[in-house]
């Protein structure tokens, strides 16, 4: 018959600014998902080279000089790094405080009110992440 | 200011005195006929305007915005949005909008539709960036201007029209009837359910088969065999159900947990905001998933 239009992506991420509480809950929490993957890797890929690089010298460990050690001193000293341990902590409450939610929803209980515990995590985590800010700044200047 | 293209070939009067529009739209080679049209369009789109113009300043009109499209009248293969001045009646739905549109603008303005109470799910669009059923929506509930656009995530066909084959499909695919293990020796005999079970599945049975829930899926639309909502519904309507029996409860959980079935849900609640008939489209699913798992991990 007829052939027929299909109109693409603007259904879909174009239209962002209808989607509702449960959409955003879901687009957050994959994405902090893979936040916390891919912080995860660097971690341990930092950590792993850090260690074995990690002088066996008492007298080096002692004046705080070992390659471990350095490592983390410099990059506690960054700015940018300071900032991105605040998000990273941002990240990782949103994604455990939505995952409760999520384990909730699967239960079956509280299914009325899945949109109002989304915000409350969201409120949740940005207490919880400026509350953090001093620990995280402090003596970063 | 009426944004109705000059190449519109229809409105109020040609409605009247032209005895098949429908015809006239669909053969457009016609050269003759052509010219005479584009010649009879110039003239309608003026007195058009005018009327449009009337409308906005004699009575309290609303704003729509409606989604055109037709593959088989040149002018309309590339989508746009007309915009209609509809005067506004206390209690007015959006479906009384546009058939207002269609029968005092332009009769070729195409949609489905039939109850106009909620019952028959001809007329789920999208309305205001959500999916709505036209005859459930007080217009007088929107903000203006009014957009009202086919379902998204199916194939338009014309204008509002979508092609709803597909969802029919995964709908037929569950066995959407009840199938009892055994019936009653006697045929006449009544299959009685308890109160309970009925108040069980009460609002899985009110599904009027519209799609606004499977257009409003982000998996669906990801996932073209995956069973949906509405299908998923159905099948817990009859899963449900006590009379149907354990062995027929068994093969209903295995067609919903396939691969394209009950996991693909990933609780986003679109189906549940959207559904006309209130049912509780993830929640359902979600015990569905429940009654997988329990099927499946016998440990006691
Ligand atoms: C207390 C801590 C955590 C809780 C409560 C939690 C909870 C959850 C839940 C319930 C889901 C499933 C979402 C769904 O239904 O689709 C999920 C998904 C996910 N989680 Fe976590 N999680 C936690 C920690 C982590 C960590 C530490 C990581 C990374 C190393 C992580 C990475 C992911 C990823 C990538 C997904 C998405 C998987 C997918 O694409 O479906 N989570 N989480
Ligand atoms: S479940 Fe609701 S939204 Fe989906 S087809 Fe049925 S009535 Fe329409
Ligand atoms: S016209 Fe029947 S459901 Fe709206």
């Amino acid at each position: 018959m007829s052939q027929s239009y299909n109109r693409g992506l603007i259904e879909d991420f174009g239209r962002w600014r209808e989607f509702s509480a449960g959409m955003w809950a879901w687009i957050f929490h994959k994405f902090t998902g893979w936040v916390l993957v891919g912080y995860l890797f660097t971690h341990i890929a930092v950590l792993s080279t850090a260690i074995p690089a990690a002088s066996q010298d008492p007298a080096t460990l002692a004046a705080g000089e070992d390659i471990y050690t350095t490592t983390i001193v410099t990059l506690e000293s960054l700015l940018l790094v300071r900032i991105l341990e605040v998000g990273l902590l941002a990240v990782a409450v949103f994604h455990i405080l939505n995952g409760l939610r999520l384990l909730l929803v699967d239960l079956g209980i509280g299914l009325d009110s899945q949109d109002k515990s989304f915000y409350a995590s969201l409120i949740l985590t940005g207490a919880i992440t400026v509350a953090s800010v001093p620990t995280f700044i402090a003596g970063a200047f | 200011m009426s944004t109705q293209p000059p190449q519109q070939e229809t409105d109020e009067s040609t409605a009247e005195t032209s005895a098949e529009p429908e015809t006239e739209s669909t053969s457009p080679g016609q050269q003759k006929r052509a010219a005479q049209k584009r010649e009879r369009a110039n003239a309608s789109a003026q007195r058009q305007a005018e009327a449009d113009a009337k409308a906005k300043a004699d009575e309290e009109t609303r704003e729509i915005k409606v989604f055109r499209y037709d593959p088989e009248v040149e002018e309309k293969q590339e989508p746009r949005f007309d915009t209609f001045h509809v005067p506004f009646t206390k209690g007015m739905t959006v479906l009384d909008a546009v058939m207002y549109a269609r029968d005092h603008y332009d009769p070729s303005l195409t949609f489905r539709h039939s109850c106009r109470q909620a019952i028959c799910g001809s007329d789920a669009f999208f309305v205001n960036g959500r999916q709505r059923l036209g005859c459930k929506t007080q217009v007088s509930e929107l903000d203006e201007p009014i957009r009202i656009e086919p379902l998204p995530h199916q194939d338009v066909v014309k204008d509002l029209v979508v092609d709803m084959d597909h969802f029919y499909e995964e709908m037929e695919s569950v066995d959407p009837y009840f199938d009892p293990d055994e019936t009653p020796g006697n045929d006449l005999e009544e299959q009685r359910q308890s109160r309970a079970n009925r108040e069980k599945v009460k609002m899985s049975t009110r599904c009027i088969w519209c799609a606004a829930c499977f257009s409003s899926c982000n998996i669906a639309a990801g996932d073209n065999q995956y069973l949906g909502p509405a299908a998923l519904n159905k099948a817990y309507r009859f899963a449900m159900d006590e009379r149907e029996g354990e062995s027929r409860k068994q093969e209903r959980l295995e067609t919903i947990e396939q691969e394209h079935g009950v996991w693909r849900c990933q609780t986003q609640f679109s189906c549940t905001n959207v559904c006309p008939k209130d049912i509780p489209l993830t929640e359902h699913i979600q015990e569905l998933k429940r009654e997988a798992v329990k099927k499946n991990l016998k440990f006691w």
